[in-house]
């Protein structure tokens, strides 16, 4: 969880060397700067992408930044045409329901039923692929997906990234 | 709504004073009781309260109430109210505040476990040499069976190392394979990356236990660790 990290250092002002980063922004980069190659020719069917942004990344992280890298990797990935915003999104998004040790403190039908928001707003976009880049989020949508009847794939964003790399020969 | 007419003189506001000593920036009283908290927080009508309520029964001392409300496990303190609030008040940061206050016998086991195994490694509890042992024979298995990935890569402590790269416990734990693709991203971008045989865990659930000293034990060992090595740069991959 990024902020789990970035917060603690912050408020217990914990000396450290090193540069905090997430590896979704050096994704985005990476393939700007072609250090990465991708190609997104895999997707003849035109399977569709929509996203959840990771509350612990997004808005209480790195921003709107990385909800628009995010973006940008799946475009480059599953093919620009192909990604479907939901609403509401990046730092104003809905928290899934999953975070904040939900998943593991056992209220579960509190759990669903707040997840049944995430669901209504997933469902909408009628997207194929829902791309889940933290741990939480990603039972929590797979949990709520089998429960309310979703038809989505829950999936992590490496999966298709690797689905699209280009290897020089 | 209130039926009885308040004592306010009689009001026993423990709670908000020990919320504004804890909390800095708290602004209780500049709540404007608009609602918009309430409008886009996925808890509310959960346990019968939401986080407007929440800071009423806080202003006006109803602390009982506020100790015994399970809501506090519904509430997953992702700042969506703060982010909406024209006063900027962040009521998941009270609620990670008594969280904390509940004696330990009286939280949701798992939550406490998960933390109390952070504590001494990772969030699943698997040794550290488990996680060397999945990584390597997971590695292994794609050397052999992919030959395009024959030099596939997963060092561990590598020192001076360009990236630490952290991996969430449910991975080695429960689905190794899905930490090949992110090898294979890492080597295609000609990436000087290592893990760490011990805090490599990019899970945190010291965060939503309730006790800061917990938290802090758990980021500071990773601090300590990354450093270590040498690392310029620490990735999170979540």
């Amino acid at each position: 969880m990024y902020y789990a990290t970035l917060e603690g250092l912050r408020r217990f002002n914990i000396p450290h060397k090193f540069e905090f980063v997430s590896i979704i922004t050096l994704y985005a980069k990476w393939i700007r700067e072609g250090r990465i190659k991708v190609d997104s020719s895999w997707n003849t069917e035109g399977l569709k992408f929509t996203v959840q942004d990771p509350c612990k990344l997004v808005r209480q992280g790195i921003g709107d930044e990385v909800a628009d890298d995010l973006r940008f990797v799946i475009k480059q990935v599953a093919g620009e045409e192909n990604f479907i915003e939901v609403w509401p999104n990046k730092s104003n998004n809905y928290c899934c329901g999953g975070g904040g040790g939900a998943l593991q403190a056992g209220f579960s039908e509190n759990r669903r039923k707040y997840g049944k928001i995430k669901f209504d707003q997933l469902a909408a976009t009628g997207a194929d692929v829902v791309i889940t880049p933290c741990h939480n989020c990603h039972t929590q949508v797979l949990d709520i997906c089998s429960h309310f009847g979703g038809k989505w794939k829950t999936t992590h964003l490496w999966n298709w990234l690797e689905k699209a790399l280009v290897r020089d020969k | 709504m209130l039926e009885q007419k308040l004592e306010i003189r009689k009001l026993r506001t423990k709670l908000k004073q020990h919320m504004q000593e804890a909390v800095p920036d708290a602004h209780i009283d500049y709540c404007l009781t608009c609602g918009m908290c309430v409008s886009g927080c996925p808890a509310s009508g959960i346990e019968d309260m939401d986080p407007r309520k929440f800071l009423r029964l806080l202003v006006l001392g109803q602390d009982e109430k506020l100790l015994e409300t399970d809501w506090i496990y519904s509430c997953t303190m992702c700042q969506r109210c703060e982010y909406a609030c024209p006063m900027k008040i962040n009521v998941g940061r009270f609620v990670y505040e008594l969280r904390g206050m509940r004696p330990k016998d009286k939280r949701p086991k798992n939550l406490q476990r998960s933390c109390d195994l952070q504590k001494e490694s990772n969030s699943t509890g698997i040794p550290n040499d488990d996680f060397v042992w999945v990584v390597g024979d997971v590695l292994e298995e794609v050397r052999e069976n992919e030959p395009e990935w024959a030099d596939l890569q997963a060092p561990i402590d590598k020192k001076g190392a360009e990236f630490y790269l952290n991996q969430n416990a449910k991975e080695p734990t429960v689905e190794p394979e899905e930490m090949v693709p992110l090898w294979k991203i890492l080597h295609v971008a000609g990436v000087d990356w290592t893990y760490s045989s011990k805090w490599w865990d990019g899970a945190n659930y010291c965060l939503f236990s309730g006790d800061p000293e917990d938290w802090e034990k758990t980021v500071r060992n990773q601090a300590e660790t990354v450093d270590a090595l040498g690392v310029r740069y620490y990735i999170n991959t979540e």
